[in-house]
């Protein structure tokens, strides 16, 4: 009878197991996923507009741009958070999947600022140096006019959206198709915190980050597009006037049109309340008649 | 009653038979994906390209999967968490074993086996505000973010493995052979050297090799504190990008059914053909005794 006593706990045991997948499961909660950039501004989007809707639930997880993606193809997220682009063999993959087209919105921007030590005497660069800097060309600071000292070149995984951004934008000059890569030298990032870390404690190092990540102990790099060209600094100003040349569209993707609560959401983080958190969050606003 | 028991029995018999060949049969099922997504690879990529090409651009266009860099960053680190583990661990074990007083064994073998139960994103993340700045200041690097520091934290994460089956393989030798040795005239120091050791060699080289498997898989605490670039390492004082680590951060990003999402499984089988040959030797050193 014991033996049949441990049965019934086992029983018990397990189904405790299986649990967690029907809770998962429940449909009212609208599920966001994507962009590690974007995962703090889609949770304060998600906190604010579920004060306003009570009755609605959402939950925001991330895991990279294209881990989003690979879940609208996969049909277990409504709404991907994209720090870059869909790329057009996505986009098919998810209408093979789902049946639906998808749909693009540009919810804010994200200036990236190239970031050094604050000891180093650099102020600016040209892409055109980054570009040499990031293709491990040039190591060290000499070249540029610092210190005689090797750059230790920092940038995020392959699996950030923010390292294709800055791969096409900087690394390969704004020709996505270009054929240079990042040196072999250069050390890869888990997170932009990791950078943050690794720039305030070596004096060589150079990285890039969302404008929010830069504190005091980092320095921002004036970028000049070329080299008869003034430097700008990144700020909110400079990605809204487009003067600051690595700044980024940050999208919001859906599988077919948005309906109910989802296309409510889209909405609000549209909205003038929408982009105030954006603000808040240390991203830049769209600028006027950017929202359409 | 008597066959309400027997009908217990057959189902307990049953579900113990299914648990030993339901895991058989995962492996085998586990290999077979593995070998059928890995090697998908070689459609696009020559075997050779895959394991002596040096630059590794998955996500550019044209793709390169030059793994070297890679392999050999996990050789590195591996090899460097040897040397550093390796006597530590031996000589931990044999204090352990033979010399400690038996209310220190206990309290030492129960801390050194507590050491594995901490998980290992909890020493990496302690190893990168710890150990990486202390790196970086003694050698006087441009970053602490290197495969030395890599081989230290695995190192310190290989030992439980090492002592604890080493311990047991040490306290397995007869009392006899200990008392003969030292009946003969030979110190404390030689009966352990010539004698214990030596007949616990099936499992202290078990142990060795176990500890070494645990390393050359970890993951997290690599990513962390390695700097993941993947240059072919001419020093341990180099950043390495380990094979583990490449896995693990790229398989978010890369599209189910390209080049790139076989190459990692590609890199998948190259794992698990070394821990497998790592096992396998280990195996065979347990079982040559018996």
């Amino acid at each position: 009878m014991k033996k049949l006593f441990w049965f019934k706990k086992l029983t018990v045991v397990v189904s405790l197991f299986l649990f967690p997948s029907l809770v998962v499961a429940r449909p009212d909660v609208i599920q966001i996923k994507g962009s590690d950039t974007m995962v703090n501004l889609g949770q304060a989007w998600a906190e604010e507009f579920m004060n306003e809707h009570p009755e609605v639930s959402i939950a925001v997880t991330g895991g990279g741009s294209g881990t989003g993606i690979a879940a609208l193809i996969n049909g277990t997220t409504n709404i991907a958070q994209c720090s870059r682009e869909m790329k057009a063999e996505e986009k098919s993959k998810v209408s093979k999947a789902t049946g639906k087209e998808v749909k693009e919105f540009l919810v804010a921007l994200d200036a990236l600022a190239v970031i050094v030590h604050p000891s180093n005497p650099i102020a600016e660069l040209s892409i055109e140096q980054l570009s040499d800097i990031f293709t491990g060309k040039m190591k060290r600071w000499s070249e540029v006019g610092g210190a005689d000292e090797p750059i230790l070149v920092l940038s995020r995984e392959r699996n950030s959206g923010t390292h294709v951004y800055f791969l096409e934008e900087i690394v390969r000059k704004g020709n996505a198709k270009g054929p240079e890569e990042f040196g072999a030298n250069v050390l890869m990032m888990p997170s932009s915190q990791a950078i943050a870390q690794e720039v305030e404690r070596s004096k060589g190092a150079i990285g890039y980050m969302g404008l929010g990540y830069v504190t005091k102990s980092h320095k921002s790099i004036g970028v000049k597009k070329s080299d008869g060209e003034p430097a700008v600094l990144p700020s909110v100003e400079s990605a809204q006037d487009k003067s600051y040349p690595i700044s980024r569209p940050l999208y919001i993707y859906t599988a077919g049109e948005p309906e109910g609560d989802v296309r409510k959401f889209l909405e609000f983080s549209q909205s003038p309340q929408g982009q105030e958190i954006v603000a808040l969050m240390d991203f830049v606003p769209l600028g006027t008649g950017e929202t359409a | 009653m008597m066959k309400s028991r027997r009908v217990l029995e057959f189902f307990i018999e049953g579900a113990i038979f299914l648990a030993g060949t339901v895991s058989i049969l995962f492996v085998i099922l586990i290999f077979i994906f593995l070998l059928k997504e890995g090697l998908a690879l070689f459609r696009t990529v020559s075997v050779w390209e895959f394991l002596a090409g040096k630059n590794w651009y998955p996500i550019s266009d044209p793709p390169r999967f030059g793994g070297l860099s890679l392999i050999l960053g996990s050789i590195w680190v591996t090899a460097g968490a040897i040397v550093i583990s390796v006597p530590i661990g031996v000589a931990c074990a044999v204090f352990i074993a033979e010399v400690a007083p038996r209310w220190l064994r206990e309290v030492l073998k129960g801390s050194v086996e507590f050491l594995a139960a901490i998980p290992s994103i909890v020493l990496g993340f302690i190893g990168l505000v710890t150990l990486v700045p202390l790196v970086q200041k003694i050698f006087g690097l441009s970053t602490g973010l290197t495969a030395l520091s890599g081989s230290l934290m695995l190192g310190f994460m290989a030992m439980p493995t090492i002592v604890s089956i080493m311990e047991d393989a040490l306290t397995a030798v007869p009392r006899s052979y200990r008392e003969g040795a030292l009946a003969l005239g030979a110190t404390h120091w030689q009966a352990i050297w010539r004698v214990v050791l030596p007949a616990a060699s099936s499992g202290v080289i078990a142990a060795l090799m176990l500890g070494i498997g645990r390393v050359i898989g970890e993951t997290m605490a690599v990513m962390m504190i390695t700097g993941n670039a993947a240059r072919i390492p001419t020093t341990l004082l180099e950043p390495v990008r380990t094979m583990t680590a490449t896995v693990a951060a790229e398989m978010g990003e890369a599209v189910q059914g390209s080049p790139h999402y076989f190459s990692l499984f590609a890199i998948g089988i190259v794992l698990f053909l070394i821990t497998f040959i790592i096992n396998l030797t280990a195996d065979f050193f347990l079982h040559r005794k018996k």
